[in-house]
């Protein structure tokens, strides 16, 4: 678990010193991978071949091909404001939709099924279509994110919103807190633990979407520059460039983490007190 | 009812569910009457529809027949000068806002402007004795003070009438006395009307000037019977009264032939 607000926490029997306890956290976080590393650069050891490159040239490629003003300004950069927008968008539509589709009976029931239907589409058949329709620009690389980002969202709120609790719906009612007030302060925080469930999973299917939108018919971006990579026999480049999406993955977790625990510090908290 | 109007005027109140396997009674006919000051308990054998009841008052459930006036005007939505305490008072509170902010964001419903509504919110949890508590959760206190954050909600929202669902089936024994006289407490302090309902034929007849006791389902009012101990209640020497025993004793008679389905209608 990270470090958070989180109040009430019990303490262990045996306190251990903070440095120790970051140290010892750290350690089980990047034992793995330092392991792999070690026994990747080893299994590679002298090696020429050119489809088993050693980590230290994959390192090298990286520092080369990623940091370079050139393609950070030109792909890295992009290519992250186009997920960041393309998920943005996502949570929005699906938190606005999904309240309204929630929040009324009959919408719900007409849209329902058919929102199934859409979400069990793969949305990567829909970049050709998506092509055909909107070009190949950033329109056409943002919707197919939010083609694919906008549904855990979206059935998630209305799934959240319809589940909000009939005593403190009745609670909100018989103290006349209505409209826009009742939204902001009972319905969509109500609904916020599983709508944050919806943005998590948003996120992953959006960094995949993201790549695969640069696949085809670009010119630029990191999905474009690793398949470029591929072609060209550039197998190092190619493993750098997996490994910046990793890290990509990884940081994006770590900052939703965060996020997640400072909007949901009441639900953690109660239910810590729950369990207690 | 003589000399005062009502505040609170029930007349034929009715409520039919659609069950699955076709219409359930629940309120067969209720009619009564809650003057303004009064403190009235309502008491009924479990299932009775008392929930239901209180559903229809508080504007939340639409009658099957029926009607049910507040100060004049007829209840079809939740009424302005109302404040309801549920019992599930884990459930009633919001989760995500401190004790100041619930019971605030009615305050903030109804347009209270902040500084006042800042006084009024410190006014009323001081009133349940919670005004150390102010900026913690909900969930991070106990049962009993959870409750006390909902009576200071409703306290806050300046209400005629205080309508109490079961409020202190859910704490323990020694809790529920202390939130029975919080309950006498702002009744007398603050002049409000209160309408109490509960299961618990002892607390009825310690809370309440008054008390209707109702049938089982399908339900109507068996006995409306006035409670003449003290107004000054204590919780050991009321209890030991003599009148207080007989009343909880007829009381209890009641509810064991209204369970029975002997009972008789009477006003």
């Amino acid at each position: 678990m990270a470090a958070g607000p989180a109040p009430a926490r019990p303490t262990s029997a045996r306190p251990m010193s903070a440095v120790r306890r970051a140290l010892a956290s750290l350690g089980y976080a990047v034992g793995l991978p330092v392991l792999l590393v070690v026994a990747w650069a080893l299994a590679t050891r002298g090696t020429t071949n050119l489809y088993y490159p050693p980590p230290s040239r994959v390192l090298t490629a990286f520092v080369s091909t990623w940091l370079s003003p050139d393609t950070l300004v030109r792909d890295v950069l992009p290519s992250l404001g186009r997920f960041a927008v393309g998920v943005l968008l996502s949570i929005v539509i699906g938190v606005v939709v999904g309240t309204a589709i929630g929040a009324t009976p009959w919408l719900r029931a007409l849209l329902e099924p058919m929102l199934e239907f859409f979400r069990a589409i793969p949305p990567v058949v829909l970049v050709p279509v998506l092509m055909l329709l909107l070009g190949i620009d950033d329109t056409m690389k943002l919707a197919v994110i939010v083609s694919g980002s906008v549904w855990p969202v979206l059935l998630n709120t209305i799934e959240g919103v319809r589940g909000t609790d009939p005593v403190l719906v009745d609670t909100s009612r018989s103290y006349r807190v209505r409209g826009l007030l009742a939204y902001r302060y009972v319905v969509l925080p109500a609904a916020s633990p599983q709508i944050m469930a919806g943005v998590r999973l948003a996120l992953s299917i959006g960094l995949i979407l993201m790549v695969i939108s640069e696949m085809f018919a670009s010119s630029s971006g990191l999905g474009y520059q690793i398949v470029y990579f591929q072609r060209q026999y550039m197998v190092a480049e190619m493993w750098s460039g997996i490994l910046l999406l990793g890290l990509v993955g990884v940081a994006v977790a770590a900052v939703f983490q965060l996020v997640e625990r400072r909007v949901l510090h009441w639900y953690h908290g109660s239910r810590e007190v729950a369990r207690a | 009812m003589p000399e005062n109007t009502p505040l609170l005027s029930v007349r034929d109140l009715s409520k039919t569910y659609q069950g699955a396997s076709g219409p359930v009674e629940a309120i067969g006919s209720i009619s009564f009457d809650v003057r303004p000051g009064e403190l009235v308990c309502i008491v009924g054998p479990s299932g009775c529809g008392k929930t239901t009841l209180l559903k229809c008052l508080a504007g939340l459930l639409p009658p099957t027949a029926g009607s049910v006036t507040l100060d004049g005007a007829a209840v079809t939505a939740p009424p302005k000068k109302m404040a309801l305490v549920f019992q599930e008072y884990g459930r009633s509170l919001y989760p995500w806002l401190t004790v100041r902010d619930n019971v605030g964001l009615p305050l903030k419903a109804r347009g209270v402007p902040k500084a006042e509504r800042r006084a009024v919110i410190e006014r009323a949890v001081e009133e349940v004795g919670l005004a150390h508590a102010l900026d913690t959760y909900p969930w991070q206190l106990s049962g009993g003070m959870q409750q006390r954050v909902a009576i200071a909600r409703a306290v806050a929202y300046s209400p005629e009438i205080l309508v109490m669902d079961e409020p202190f089936a859910a704490v323990d024994a020694q809790t529920r006395a202390d939130l029975e006289d919080l309950v006498r407490r702002v009744w007398q302090d603050l002049g409000v009307t209160v309408l109490f309902v509960t299961h618990d034929i002892d607390e009825s007849v310690y809370l309440g000037e008054r008390v209707l006791m109702l049938s089982s389902s399908p339900t109507f009012v068996q006995q409306d019977l006035a409670i003449d101990l003290p107004a000054e209640r204590d919780q050991l020497t009321t209890r030991a009264l003599p009148r207080f025993t007989e009343l909880r004793t007829h009381v209890y008679e009641q509810i064991q032939r209204a369970k029975r389905g002997e009972a008789v209608a009477s006003n």
